[in-house]
């Protein structure tokens, strides 16, 4: 769990072009839209191509993005549950 | 006016189905996409083969998009009675987001070993099917515009039209735009889950997104000098229009419509006009749940909640994205000259944020002046008011 | 129609140099389009993460134009760009995502970058511009359909200034030249003084 963190912080930060971002400050609770990272609608559909790329997790609805990706630990334990 | 779409090949086609109710909407089968079980589309019957017979065009020679674009520019152009196009100063105004695309996918795997293919990596150029609609209308290269403004493109070329014939520069000029389905389209829109994986319900509280769409679709304006001078029947008049940018996201329209509110409030401003001077709404409408409850917003703050009947037809021929300003506009001169607001078709359940019900019959009606809107991805918001008398 | 406008201020961004009024405000030897701009952002201090998720045509046009509106107050700004190659280089790679056979995934922000008018769109996020813009695509820098294009706005007070201007970026070759039309300025607004404007960096 803690590695598949890690694993999406890296990946956040590359994929979502998170310029001087580094993997330390991003905290397992910190929440990824609005204030925090300050990620947007177009980032919500990055990492929900995301999902389905290297997870083989799809989403059919965008608004089931929101829950999920609340903070990295949200989006692990989906990833973790749901995985293929 | 000319147009080519998912319901019909010329304007009559179109006046027909657009009265009927009658969809165009359907699975796709000229493009083999690994979406086409997910997907509905605005296509166009025709194949590539018989509009290039129908041009007297060598087979292959053409993009798709430019080969609509042909089609619907000299329909307008023969439909307006017009025997010599340079026996006046006239210009081609074309809007395109897709360009070449339809053609150079094809060939993407073919064009570095293969030189047949390489004059359709020539037509990715945006101004390649402007030219070559420019060149089958007997126009001069020099007289053709581009405009890439996304899907409000051909609602700004007729809006460069109306003014530089108001300014002198020109006496006559063809306006719109063409676009054809492509993988480039689909897979994008896929991407950013804006496709209904079923028919589109513009303005409808369950809408899923919207069907893509291709068409082609000219109209030709005229001075009032030129229009005198050849005698001509004038079928509406560009009452007027505006412009403006939401400034919110690439890709979305902001929560209350201000870029719509300023672009329809510029349109009446120039036409002299208050709100309740609007008999009909032909809406942008494509059924994406950002965009309609961001219109319907907009309009009542134009209309003070007092918004006359309206109704989106992007559930007749698909979101045809570059033309769709140009094909709106055919379709409110056509509600003019006919007196006619079209139904939105599949339109059940209200939507739960405000009272707005679209017109879902045909209603037969006295209409003098329709408002007509195109927004764009990239803020770009554009309004144009057609009217039946100066 | 007849009135005369004048030219503000004019800037470009062509071979690794940025300057306004012909005044160098940024210079390098980088060849390499993305570390050449950035370093330009770095340099002008700009504190806009956006620009990072941007296409290598938005980034161009929105340096471009903070350096052009850095002291300019007036808001009811048209806008009108041009350019030959319209999105062409981001059209590629969205292109090449969607035909990779091993792995096709379109990216939705590469997507939304395959239309030339979104650099309009970030310019007016940016800067906070709700004005008129429109984006054309020509063969090359047509002075002539810019020209009459800002006196037909500003004659009609659609806007109180337009920026016009070319904003090409093709495989990795870029030039920017944008120019602010207003009814004072220190140029003379003419097809002429347009061309020699755009030939002088």
């Amino acid at each position: 769990m803690t590695d598949l963190k890690e694993e999406l912080k890296a990946k956040i930060i590359e994929q979502l072009n998170l310029e001087d971002v580094a993997i330390e400050e991003i905290a397992d609770k910190d929440p990824l839209f609005g204030e925090g990272l300050g990620l947007d609608s177009i980032d919500a559909l990055e990492l929900i191509v995301m999902l389905d790329k290297d997870y083989g997790i799809k989403l059919a609805d965008p608004k089931e993005g929101r829950a999920i990706f609340e903070s990295v630990e949200t989006m692990a334990s989906y990833i973790s549950e749901h995985r293929k | 006016m000319g147009v080519i779409s998912a319901i019909g090949n010329n304007v009559r086609e179109n006046y027909g189905a657009l009265v009927a109710g009658r969809t165009g909407i359907s699975r796709i089968t000229h493009i083999d996409t690994v979406h086409k079980n997910d997907i509905m589309v605005g296509e166009i019957p025709t194949d590539n083969a018989k509009l290039e017979e129908q041009l007297g065009l060598p087979r292959d020679s053409w993009s798709r998009t430019a080969l609509l674009g042909a089609i619907a520019a000299q329909e307008a152009v023969h439909q307006a009675g017009i025997s010599d196009i340079n026996d006046a100063r006239t210009g081609l105004i074309s809007g395109t987001t897709v360009g070449g695309m339809d053609k150079s996918e094809q060939y993407f795997y073919d064009y570095f070993e293969n030189d047949r293919a390489w004059h359709h990596i020539n037509g990715l150029h945006a101004g390649d099917s402007t030219r070559k609609i420019a060149s089958k209308l007997g126009l001069e290269e020099s007289f053709a515009t581009t405009i890439s403004t996304a899907c409000s493109s051909a609602a700004n070329a007729i809006m460069l039209g109306a003014r530089m014939i108001k300014s002198g520069q020109l006496d006559r000029v063809v306006v719109g735009g063409t676009d054809s389905l492509s993988k480039f389209t689909i897979n994008g829109f896929k991407t950013l889950m804006i496709l209904s994986d079923t028919y589109n319900t513009p303005f409808d509280d369950k809408r899923k997104g919207l069907n893509l769409g291709e068409a082609a679709a000219y109209l030709v304006l005229e001075s009032p000098a030129l229009v005198e001078k050849e005698n001509r029947t004038v079928l509406g008049y560009i009452k007027g229009f505006g412009n403006a940018n939401d400034a919110f996201h690439q890709t979305a329209s902001s929560d209350n419509g201000d870029g719509a509110v300023l672009a329809m409030e510029k349109a009446l401003k120039i036409a002299g006009l208050t709100p309740d001077k609007v008999d009909y709404i032909n809406a942008h409408g494509t059924a994406t749940p950002n965009n309609d409850l961001s219109e319907g917003r907009a309009m009542l703050r134009i209309f003070d909640k007092k918004v006359p009947e309206f109704s989106s037809t992007k559930a007749y021929t698909g979101h045809t994205l570059a033309v769709a300003g140009a094909i709106e506009a055919i379709y409110s001169v056509l509600a003019l000259q006919n007196n006619v607001v079209y139904p939105n078709l599949n339109f059940k359940n209200p939507m739960q944020e405000f009272e707005l019900l679209p017109q879902t019959e045909l209603v037969r009606k006295e209409l003098n002046v329709v408002l007509s809107n195109s927004f764009g991805f990239g803020g770009n918001c554009t309004t144009l008011l057609f009217s039946k008398e100066v | 129609m007849n009135k005369e406008y004048r030219i503000q201020r004019y800037g470009h961004i062509r071979q690794g140099r940025i300057s306004l009024n012909g005044i160098p405000r940024f210079e390098s030897n980088e060849t390499d389009f993305s570390i050449f701009i950035k370093s330009a952002y770095k340099n002008f201090d700009t504190q806009y993460p956006k620009f990072f998720k941007m296409d290598s045509l938005s980034k161009l046009a929105l340096i471009a134009s903070d350096v052009l509106l850095e002291n300019e107050n007036e808001k009811n700004i048209a806008l009108a760009l041009s350019n030959r190659a319209a999105s062409l280089d981001t059209d590629r790679r969205h292109q090449k995502t969607i035909q990779d056979i091993e792995n096709p995934f379109a990216s939705p922000a590469v997507f939304v970058y395959t239309l030339p008018n979104i650099c309009l769109g970030e310019i007016s996020i940016r800067h906070r511009l709700f004005s008129e813009n429109s984006f054309f695509i020509f063969d090359r820098f047509n002075a002539d359909s810019l020209f009459e294009y800002a006196n037909s706005l500003l004659a009609n007070q659609k806007s109180e200034k337009v920026i016009c201007g070319w904003m090409e970026f093709d495989q990795g070759k870029y030039d920017a030249f944008l120019y602010v039309v207003a009814k004072n300025g220190i140029f003379a607004h003419s097809i002429e003084e347009i061309n020699r404007l755009y030939l002088t960096p």
